[in-house]
């Protein structure tokens, strides 16, 4: 079945080059609502109880160069891929309704990165992974050069320049890897599975993990290396931002979870101060900056910034709690930043204008969209009471025991979130309506796709134990390399029995949910 | 005193027999009766048996005419890609204005003699039939470069691949003498024995940098590399495309089996200054073509760049780089070719040459032209999906497999400095409108715009000029299935293979392997 999922949405674009004129927008999105089915499907069957793999996929792919088609979906990856199915239905809809020119092509490349960015979840062989990590930028540089705005071309180049520089490296690392790995075992292979069996000597990790760091931290962007974020922010389409913002960058969290940490655990354990201080610093720079910008798309795309500085944070508190709710906040932010940007589409369509300080009062004839963007930006700010707050909590919790230091710090960034977040709402939906300004209600067309994003931000908010129940099974295992212990294996030698109550830490996890 | 002829094994030459008659053929029947079409048909058949034999011999291993020649998987890979290069250029040439000078039967007959240089390079394990493939691949080449007489930089095309070519064979030649000096052989195997004891020799260290130097001017590889971005460009697009590709296919070859086999035993000599030469090529190539307009220019350099990435493949001396090496010269034929074929087919129907602008906006109008060199572009860039791909894993796999992880971590960096040249061609093919910046009358419109080009052109550039049909008024060819049908054909073969890499890796490997059966 994930097979079908991941490869029927590039079959879809495919098809959109043969259908007549009228289907090319229909049937994209009848394309992505079959695979969110499946997505939800996936979900319903998945058991919480099994640590490993689930729906496993093994097979030859390119037996001389050690690489296997491996995927397989756990706790970690299952709601990353919902996430995706959910955000590409949503944002397809959102385009099918406001047809782009050359709407085969466009559709043919969001389709392409559908399929990447599943594939990127799904694989459980390190050089397939990078393969779709790798592949994702194709489609979104099409997607931003030729549909986007201003000075597209230059952004769009820039951005696959910045962030290939780390995909590239860490294709050496993950080479270095395999072949390091196999001069113990005698056979190479790239299997996720095979290589967290043999991890590597300590010396050799260091430079491994800050490639694969390198590329992750780019992708997410991180505080340092966000110099793409701006400009490709500016010039692409809302609805490709909102994917952008709200999947891809969490492939980057992801990777750390599923590969950095279980494989080079010396390394993050030795660099763990490192990549936190660089986590800190992109909350308090990413809060300030999204405080200080005007224009709408860069107010939430370096909120972005600060928000994935808490899951780094988070992953990086090397602790299953914090990861926990790495996990947790990863899909929280997605649904959250993915109907920030499409509401700020309809903002900019009423408007006219991306300038914040030209836009206000548009709640004064459009409640509904007022009252969406209100839940929206409630759960931005990780109110108490949405599960951005649960997330929140679990980072911080898990940072608090890890290094004390840094969560005070970090803690103020949460504060930063309410006044940027708030003023965000404030700027567009009160004051007086200005000149040229039209408030309108969302239309009935623009609410599906927004509506049902809504809605899950309200869903989970009751319920994040969804979430957190599935995942910590996973998340355990991921992290069970870096629990302060080293490597554990059981008697066959190549799964990690432990789980975190074995973790020498100060005290019991917070939550024996 | 009787004189007993060597056993010759006419199934084993056989690919090199049905060249040498057709280029013989070709040359004969367009004095009868010159037309186009029946040249380009005789020597795509030529071209046909040729690859059908070399399918046919395919597994065999041994040793042709008394040891000058090695009928092995490696050579018959390697004249597989020749042969399909020249192939594929042959609808080319039908509405090449060069050609039409020249006469089709002669421009085709000069690119089977070539090929044929090629054949036999492919499979030399003699220094002597080293050096005549290596002259017989060449001489034809610097008429071919130099036969759009109407135009000045063809002719100085000509004229400098002629002068550094026959500077680079010279230097080779110089080395091979000193090779054999130092081991008194000229095969391939009695080197090896020879020079197995002596590898701090003097005689074998000067001869080793000599050859070394020769080679590296035929694949271009910087510092040798001064010709390349000039000829690529000067030389009628056809035979740019035949010289891209298959050239740097046959010269590669040579150079892994003159390296791995003859001079195996002193791989302490030379495997840190290949590298570094190797690293220098990346860097030149790819700083290079960063600023270049000209697209015949810009992938002049991306090819040396593109040499210095294989160069890693013979670095590491091992089967595991040898088979990465023949992948990739697999590889960078199907990526390069569709890129100079949608060159060539736009300098026809624009005024504008092979200047990047002529690219602009075909995204819109001619999809048909516009996938295939996206495809290429991007699968020379490296990214997933392609040949292009695959290809760069497998060197970098062979590199770090080798203990040269620091040249793997070079590719990476030279991928991404390429990424800004290659994607400047993406996004003018999709991302710019077709008639955005059109040249001020006052600039050179033709790339280098010589006044002879601008007759030629007959016409101001972009103005005036119905798609389809070139300046002068001929069908351009751009709308021919015959020319549509073979790049499509590559550029989907890219995609294949990026997706299915197992049938090409298991080819390369074979071909990889067969180099060191019997090596010790």
């Amino acid at each position: 079945m994930i097979q079908v999922m991941l490869w029927f949405p590039v079959a879809v674009g495919l098809l959109c080059f043969v259908v007549p004129r009228r289907g090319v927008r229909i049937l994209p999105v009848a394309g992505t609502l079959f695979v969110l089915v499946l997505a939800i499907v996936l979900v319903a069957g998945f058991d919480a109880g099994v640590t490993g793999l689930q729906h496993p996929v093994d097979e030859s792919w390119i037996p001389d160069l050690g690489v296997r088609y491996q995927l397989g979906v756990d706790g970690i990856s299952i709601f990353l891929v919902l996430l995706t199915a959910l955000l590409w239905a949503a944002a397809t809809l959102f385009s099918a309704f406001r047809p782009p020119e050359r709407p085969r092509l466009y559709f043919f490349m969001l389709g392409l990165a559908e399929t990447a960015t599943l594939g990127a979840f799904l694989a459980q062989d390190l050089l397939l992974f990078v393969l779709f990590f790798d592949l994702m930028l194709v489609p979104f540089y099409f997607l931003i050069g030729a549909w986007g705005s201003g000075d597209r071309i230059a952004a769009t180049t820039k951005m696959i320049v910045y962030t290939l520089v780390g995909s590239l490296l860490m294709l050496v690392a993950a080479i270095a890897t395999a072949i390091l790995a196999s001069d113990q075992v005698g056979e190479l292979s790239f299997s996720l599975s095979d290589l967290r069996a043999n991890v590597l000597g300590e010396g050799s990790q260091d430079w491994i993990f800050w490639f694969f760091a390198a590329a992750f931290l780019v992708k997410m962007p991180a505080f340092l290396v966000h110099g793409w974020m701006p400009d490709a922010y500016r010039a692409a389409p809302l609805p490709v931002l909102a994917l952008l913002s709200g999947v891809l960058a969490k492939v980057g969290a992801y990777g750390f979870l599923r590969i950095v940490l279980p494989l080079y655990p010396d390394a993050a354990l030795q660099f763990q101060d490192v990549v936190l201080a660089i986590a800190v610093a992109s909350i308090l720079y990413g809060s300030i900056m999204a405080f200080t910008q005007t224009n709408v798309r860069l107010v939430a795309g370096f909120s972005s910034v600060a928000q994935l500085g808490f899951i780094t944070l988070g992953i990086f508190s090397l602790r299953p709690d914090g990861a926990d709710g790495a996990v947790l906040q990863m899909v929280n932010h997605g649904l959250v930043v993915a109907p920030v940007f499409l509401i700020i589409a309809l903002l900019a369509e009423r408007s006219g204008t991306e300038d914040l300080r030209e836009m206000g009062g548009m709640a004064t004839r459009a409640p509904v969209l007022a009252a969406m963007f209100l839940i929206v930006t409630l759960a931005l700010l990780a109110m108490p009471g949405s599960a951005n707050f649960i997330g929140e909590f679990f980072i911080l919790n898990g940072t608090f025991q890890a290094k004390i230091g840094f969560a005070i710090v970090a803690i103020v960034g949460a504060a930063l979130a309410a006044f940027y977040a708030i003023r965000l709402y404030q700027r567009t939906m009160h004051n007086r309506l200005p000149d040229g300004v039209e408030s309108r209600e969302i239309s009935v067309p623009d609410s599906l796709a927004v509506a049902p994003l809504v809605a899950c931000i309200v869903a989970l908010a009751l319920y994040p134990g969804l979430i957190l129940h599935r995942g910590e099974a996973s998340v355990d295992l991921s992290l069970a390399a870096v629990c302060e212990g080293g490597t554990y294996y059981n008697s066959s030698g190549n799964r990690y029995t432990i789980i975190f109550f074995d973790c020498p830490g100060p005290e019991q996890p917070v939550a024996q949910r | 005193m009787t004189f007993t002829a060597p056993d010759i094994d006419y199934a084993g030459l056989s690919p090199v027999i049905a060249l040498t008659a057709g280029a013989c053929i070709v040359l004969v029947v367009s004095l009868i009766a010159p037309g186009r079409w029946t040249s380009t048909l005789l020597s795509l058949a030529t071209l046909a048996a040729a690859a059908g034999l070399c399918i046919w011999q395919w597994g065999k291993s041994e040793d042709l005419v008394a040891g000058a020649l090695r009928l092995d998987d490696l050579g018959l890979a390697v004249s597989l890609i020749a042969i399909a290069a020249a192939a594929f250029v042959m609808p080319l040439t039908l509405r090449e204005p060069a050609a039409r000078r020249a006469g089709h039967g002669d421009f085709q007959a000069l690119v089977l003699g070539s090929t044929l240089g090629m054949v036999l390079l492919a499979q030399a394990q003699n220094l002597v039939a080293l050096f005549v493939a290596l002259e017989l691949l060449s001489v034809p080449l610097y008429v071919l470069c130099g036969s759009s007489l109407t135009r000045q930089q063809s002719l100085e095309a000509g004229l400098k691949y002629l002068i550094v070519g026959s500077l680079g064979s010279a230097t080779l030649l110089y080395g091979l003498a000193f090779i054999y000096g130092a081991s008194g052989s000229t095969d391939f195997a009695g080197i090896r024995d020879g020079i197995g004891s002596l590898s701090d020799d003097p005689l074998v260290l000067i001869g080793i940098g000599l050859a070394a130097t020769g080679l590296a001017f035929k694949v271009s590889l910087a510092p040798f590399h001064q010709w390349t971005p000039d000829v690529y460009q000067g030389a009628p697009t056809p035979v740019t495309a035949f010289m891209a590709v298959a050239t740097k296919a046959a010269a590669f070859c040579v150079f892994v089996r003159f390296f791995e086999v003859a001079l195996g035993p002193s791989v302490s000599d030379w495997d840190g200054p290949l590298a570094i030469l190797a690293v220098v090529s990346i860097a030149v190539g790819n700083i290079g073509a960063l600023g270049q307009d000209s697209v015949k220019r810009l992938l002049g350099y991306s090819g040396i760049a593109q040499a210095g990435y294989m160069l890693t493949g013979i670095v590491v001396a091992s089967e595991f780089g040898v088979k990465a090496l023949v992948f990739y010269l697999a590889a960078y034929a199907l990526m390069n070719l569709p890129a100079f074929a949608v060159v060539a087919i736009r300098e026809r129907e624009t005024g504008y040459g092979d200047d990047i602008r002529a690219l602009q906006g075909i995204g819109r109008d001619r999809p048909e032209l516009a996938w295939p060199i996206t495809i290429s572009m991007l699968a020379l860039a490296g990214l997933p999906g392609t040949a292009g791909f695959i290809g760069k894993l497998f060197l970098i796999e062979a590199a770090v497999d080798g203990d040269y992880t620091w040249l793997g971590v070079a590719i990476a960096i030279g991928t991404m400095v390429s990424l800004a040249y290659y994607l400047r061609i993406v996004a003018a093919v999709w991302m710019r409108a077709g008639d955005e910046p059109v040249a001020a009358p006052g600039l050179p419109a033709m790339a280098g715009g010589s006044p002879e080009a601008d007759v030629e052109a007959g016409s101001s550039p972009g103005a005036g000029v119905t798609p389809g049909r070139d300046p002068a008024g001929e069908p351009s060819g751009g709308r021919c299935p015959v020319v549509l049908v073979p790049t499509a054909l590559a550029a989907a073969a890219t995609v294949v293979f990026g997706i299915i890499p197992s049938p090409l890796v298991d080819w390369a490997s074979n071909a990889g392997t067969a180099l060191f059966i019997g090596l010790s």
